[in-house]
């Protein structure tokens, strides 16, 4: 390394160590506080659907496919409403973790890309940011159940 | 022959410094609710302008900001010889369809938020060169093109972190005369790209600072002038953040320019709504100055300005590669003489 590249070097540590000083820290206590309050309310209304539909007789498997279907479908139509981006705002992992902010992530490309048309902006960015999850979580799922075929049976 | 019109290393003084004769700002809702919302010449009501799109929104506004000022001086868009504009999309969209419809010889710039400044400095240069007699400079920005193309979609429920700015929804159109009455433009100072290795992209601020403190040091340097010679030297889109970062740089380079230092970003909008840090964007330098700052100078109540409009030059792409941020800033200093 040359004189004046060890110069630059060092000059970069040192205003990187200048804006840690100044830059404001997140609140992270009131964030975790509300990403813990919203969050637990998110899965609160999803335990409230359950067991309204296990009250209608309907088995624990439907059911639990049906109450992540209708959680999916209240995520999307708040992010449709213009409500859950505020939500994301105040709540941050809160409402990104549980199923709900899947469905915004999809929702909220898919309204976005809809005036490059439907070919080569709703179809080719819906899944611009929930991408790597779906991909990610497949390659999982291939993983776990290979696993299980050669270990378990 | 050397360089009779260039001053040091970075720095440009006019021989015939062009007149600044009539400007124009437009500007979103909520930057017309910030606190200088009287000061601009039309606040819009919402982000579409009766468009289809936020691009085509965007650039209606551009195109609107440069008819008006020159209608303020009776003229019309074809009244002018030149047309400078850059804005932040890709390939400069909102300025090229701009100029589609203004249908005068146009050069498209990209200097990031510092379009302002380069806007100026190039006509500038254009006039005291003695090529044109009048020229326009303008920009724009639109929060929802930008967020959109650097961020993550407008619904998505994303947390902002405190040192992550607000993209402004304005432009700002300025027309450059070689003869006229009113402030001019006495000399620019053009800006080296600066890169201190910053990579967080929720703190502009933080990249672009290094680079408007040295473009503000080197204008010194080459000038000879002293801090206090300006009544105001404002910066383009810094923020809180980068603004606390470039004093901790002025004092490095034992500069003191404060109390006369400010940042456009800082002033757009006040602290209760909600923009964190502050504003950014081209057209929070262009509104700034098309409106409230040309409107103080124009009055007499700032006789010597120095615009520093700062820029941050990465892409999406770059970012994703690893690419650090790269900063620039060029100064244009505005004076009644």
């Amino acid at each position: 390394m040359s004189m004046d590249e060890k110069l630059k070097t060092t000059q970069q540590e040192e205003y990187h160590h200048l804006v840690n000083r100044i830059k404001p820290k997140p609140p992270v206590l009131q964030n975790c506080i509300w990403a813990f309050v919203v969050g637990g309310l998110i899965c609160v209304v999803g335990q409230l659907i359950l067991n309204y539909l296990l009250g209608m007789g309907i088995n624990k498997q439907d059911a639990g496919s049906l109450d992540a279907i209708i959680m999916v479908f209240l995520g999307a139509l708040f992010t449709g409403l213009g409500i859950y981006d505020d939500l994301g705002q105040k709540a941050g992992a809160g409402s990104i973790v549980p199923i709900t902010g899947f469905a915004n992530v999809i929702v909220a490309s898919a309204m976005e890309f809809k005036k490059e048309g439907y070919i080569f902006g709703v179809g080719a960015k819906i899944f611009s940011i929930a991408g790597p999850t779906l991909v990610f979580g497949f390659v999982a799922s291939v993983a776990i159940g290979l696993i299980k075929l050669w270990l378990i049976q | 022959m050397p360089a009779l019109k260039k001053r040091g290393q970075q720095s440009l003084m006019f021989k015939n410094p062009p007149f600044i004769t009539s400007w124009a700002s437009l500007v979103g809702p909520k930057e017309g609710e910030g606190p200088w919302g009287p000061h601009f010449d039309k606040v819009f009501e919402d982000y579409l302008l009766n468009e289809e799109s936020w691009e085509k929104a965007e650039t209606k506004m551009l195109r609107e900001a440069v008819i008006m000022s020159l209608s303020k001086q009776g003229l019309k868009p074809g009244d002018a010889e030149l047309f400078l504009a850059g804005d932040l999309l890709n390939q400069i969209i909102s300025s090229s369809y701009a100029a589609r419809e203004i249908n005068i010889p146009f050069l498209g710039l990209y200097g990031a938020c510092s379009t302002m400044a380069e806007s100026l400095l190039v006509g500038a240069v254009m006039i005291d060169g003695g090529f044109y007699q009048r020229v326009v400079a303008a920009t724009s920005s639109h929060h929802y093109t930008a967020e959109r193309q650097f961020r993550s979609p407008i619904e998505q429920g994303v947390q902002k972190v405190p040192s992550s700015q607000w993209t402004a929804t304005a432009a700002g159109s300025v027309v450059l005369q070689s003869t006229g009455a009113g402030a001019r433009i006495t000399c620019a100072t053009v800006g080296k790209v600066v890169d201190m290795g910053q990579t967080d992209a929720a703190n502009m601020g933080g990249a672009m600072a290094p680079a408007a403190a040295d473009t503000i040091k080197m204008h010194f340097k080459d000038t000879g002038r002293k801090t206090d010679y300006y009544d105001l030297i404002v910066t383009g889109d810094l923020g809180a953040v980068g603004m606390a970062l470039a004093h901790e740089l002025f004092i490095k380079d034992g500069l003191v320019p404060s109390p006369n230092y400010s940042d456009c970003g800082v002033l757009l909008y006040d602290g209760l709504q909600g923009v964190d840090s502050g504003g950014s964007g081209c057209g929070c330098a262009g509104c700034m100055l098309a409106g409230p700052l040309l409107h103080k100078v124009k009055n007499g109540e700032i006789n010597r300005l120095l615009l520093v409009a700062t820029g941050a030059l990465m892409s999406p792409t770059s970012t994703f590669q690893g690419e650090s941020i790269p900063g620039i800033a060029h100064a244009v200093a505005i004076e009644n003489l």
